[in-house]
């Protein structure tokens, strides 16, 4: 047991990181006031990208870099759509995800199947010497650090900055916010991009440290199942990092009971992460939280009056 | 620094400017499109002749074509009825996928029997399945306040994995040679060519009835002025005592249901038999053919029949031009991304703040 709680844990963690950093950015969008729709998009054409470029330049880090810059320029266009021209958030954010879907098979045409090594994993000295808890919490690919970086990056900004102030106030309500002067449309602008980022970088994880291949249609619904997680974490950073290694915990357990042929259908526990989004969703409205959390303005196009 | 331009309402959109939104927003895309195929190495000529040409002169193609925008006709008439009322149904491929396993599990009880009463039985098992899969998130988003978005889009994956289980599992053919399919369906279970070596059936008609229907409900009865009265001015709906949770279930029970009977109509009349990947993404396609139809039903068949159209094109430019499907894919996110656009510069117009500061005050 002392061998594989370590391994089943990281994997765990490997499984978690996608959801958190996709979700991490789609949280920041979304106290800037604005649902993209387009996470899954994004994701699975940073996965493809990632992996073209990781595999033509044999380079990981230069993939998930790659990756991404997709989701960056994914966002620039989402971004032009709905603040510049203040287009409907949810039929341009499915257009996103429908185009990139088409995309990301278009540049991982010539790469399905093919493999890729692991990345070195990163050891923090002496704390990863802690058995059981060290191989599995302080042993990981760089990604999952940089992961728990940006939690905390983002956490301080949003809640401890001026710019954080400004970024949830053009969310919260944005005539007040444009009339006290505040450069809504910017805001917004600069919170997309972020998302789009990270969601690529999501994308790129998936493909270069998840499984470590590509395949179509890879992403699985895993940008859909981060927009739930900021709805699960109703505005607060930790209940998201928490809901993210939630799923994470739940895709491992069903992974495991497929493979150890427990009697249920496959197809049943493949369902379970869905399932499993519909309930947390229903557990935190029945918790009394209906409808709280979500910024003000959020998903309501903005046109400024003058 | 001043943004470049501002956005200003139109007081009056022409009726011109209304038409020619849509097939601005076509030939933007069809641009784009040409300037991707020429990326992959083709030529756009020869893409466009294969996309959008054969497949309207070529008889057997055009059959094709109608065929195609048969469920796309059906299951875009259904979302007009939630996107008109800004409730967000994007689960349709879900609840087409459902009504399709609902009929096909009704043809699949009466195996080699025979009845009249076979098929209509299998469209309203099909409705009813539709109808009560997209009531599972109206009636969460009514009750619990949960976006409708996200539990209808995961239930597409759920009913996905639905139709995997039983044509693997208990609905598989058992003389199949254990290919994941049901049995071949009976010839009473089967919606058959109207004509005599044509290929078209039914479903078209009732197809265009829907769509019909659905106009005449948004023309000229209450409920259709409710649905967009909830959609554009939703306090104001509250306020003339329109029920928003009534609206929302009848909405999705009305798409769910059309959705369904979409499925039902593709076993019956396309596949004959319960497959995995019978779907082929149709329910999201159909949100695609929604908003490319103005939020209109008639809108809805004309756009069906243009995307129709480019999907039998794909699937020819798959085999002569070796270009993937996910080309198709790519133009369709990339058409919708323009209509949008188009929708937002007909509504607005678009003023430089350069010009207005060499005004004089």
């Amino acid at each position: 047991m002392t061998e594989t709680l370590p391994l089943i844990l990281a994997t765990i963690l490997t499984a978690a990181t996608p959801l958190m950093i996709a979700a991490l950015g789609e949280h920041v969008v979304e106290r800037a006031g604005v649902i993209n729709l387009g996470v899954e998009g994004m994701m699975i054409v940073g996965a493809a990208s990632g992996f073209a470029v990781a595999v033509l330049a044999d380079s990981s880090p230069l993939g998930l870099l790659a990756g991404l810059l997709a989701g960056l320029g994914l966002a620039v266009a989402f971004g032009l759509a709905v603040v510049v021209f203040a287009t409907n958030q949810v039929a341009t954010g499915l257009a996103l995800t429908i185009l990139g879907l088409g995309l990301a098979g278009l540049v991982g045409q010539g790469f399905v199947g093919q493999p890729r090594a692991a990345m070195a994993p990163l050891a923090i000295p002496l704390l990863a010497e802690i058995p059981v808890v060290g191989p599995a919490l302080f042993t990981g690919d760089p990604v999952f650090f940089l992961s728990l970086g940006l939690v905390a990056l983002v956490a301080f900004v949003l809640s401890r900055t001026r710019l954080g102030l400004l970024l949830r106030a053009a969310g919260e309500n944005q005539d007040s916010a444009h009339a006290l002067g505040l450069p809504v449309m910017r805001l917004r602008f600069a919170a997309i991009l972020f998302g789009g980022a990270m969601a690529g970088l999501a994308g790129a994880y998936l493909s270069l440290i998840y499984t470590r291949f590509w395949s179509p249609g890879m992403s699985a619904g895993r940008g859909w199942i981060a927009l739930a997680l900021v709805v699960f974490a109703g505005g607060k950073v930790w209940r998201l990092v928490f809901g993210a290694y939630l799923f994470g915990g739940i895709t491992v357990a069903q992974l495991h009971a497929q493979a150890g042929a427990i009697g249920l259908p496959s197809q049943l526990l493949s369902a379970l992460p869905y399932v499993m989004t519909i309930a947390a969703l229903l557990a935190l409205s029945l918790g009394g939280r209906k409808g709280q959390g979500a910024a003000g303005s959020l998903g309501q196009p903005f046109v400024p009056e003058r | 620094m001043t943004p470049l331009f501002v956005l200003t309402p139109r007081p009056f959109v022409s009726p011109l400017r209304r038409v020619l939104t849509p097939v601005c927003a076509l030939a933007a895309a069809l641009a784009i499109g040409g300037v991707i195929v020429a990326l992959l190495g083709r030529s756009p000529a020869a893409a466009f002749r294969v996309f959008l040409v054969e497949p309207l002169t070529d008889p057997w193609a055009a059959q094709e074509v109608l065929l195609k925008a048969t469920p796309l006709v059906l299951i875009a008439t259904g979302l007009l009825f939630c996107f008109r009322a800004s409730r967000w149904n994007i689960g349709a491929e879900g609840q087409f996928l459902v009504g399709g396993l609902c009929g096909g599990g009704i043809a699949i009880l009466t195996h080699g029997m025979t009845g009249a009463w076979i098929l209509p039985a299998m469209m309203l098992a099909g409705a009813c399945g539709g109808l009560a899969y997209a009531a599972l998130p109206a009636l969460l988003r009514v009750r619990f306040g949960i976006s409708e978005i996200l539990t209808s889009l995961m239930l597409v994956y759920v009913a996905d994995l639905l139709l995997d289980y039983l044509v693997r599992g208990p609905w598989r053919d058992p003389k199949g040679f254990n290919f994941p399919q049901s049995v071949a369906f009976s010839d009473a279970a089967l919606l058959h060519p109207l004509l005599e070596g044509g290929r078209l059936h039914a479903g078209m008609i009732l197809a265009l009835a829907a769509a019909l229907a659905a106009a005449l409900v948004f023309r000229r009865t209450l409920f259709g002025f409710a649905i967009a009265a909830s959609g554009e001015a939703p306090r104001a709906a509250n306020f003339a005592g329109f029920n928003e949770g009534r609206i929302t279930i009848l909405v999705f029970l009305i798409s769910g249901a059309l959705a369904g009977l979409a499925g039902v109509i593709e076993v019956a009349g396309q596949v004959g038999q319960l497959r995995p990947g019978f779907g082929q993404g149709l329910g999201f396609t159909a949100i695609i053919v929604a908003f490319l139809g103005r939020l209109s039903p008639l809108g809805a068949v004309l756009a069906a029949l243009v995307i129709a159209v480019l999907l039998i094109g794909a699937e020819s430019a798959q085999v002569s031009l070796k270009l993937p499907l996910d080309l198709a894919r790519f133009f369709m996110g990339l058409l919708l991304i323009c209509i949008l656009l188009g929708e937002s510069l007909e509504r607005y117009r678009i003023r430089f703040r350069r010009a207005e500061k060499e005004r004089p005050a």
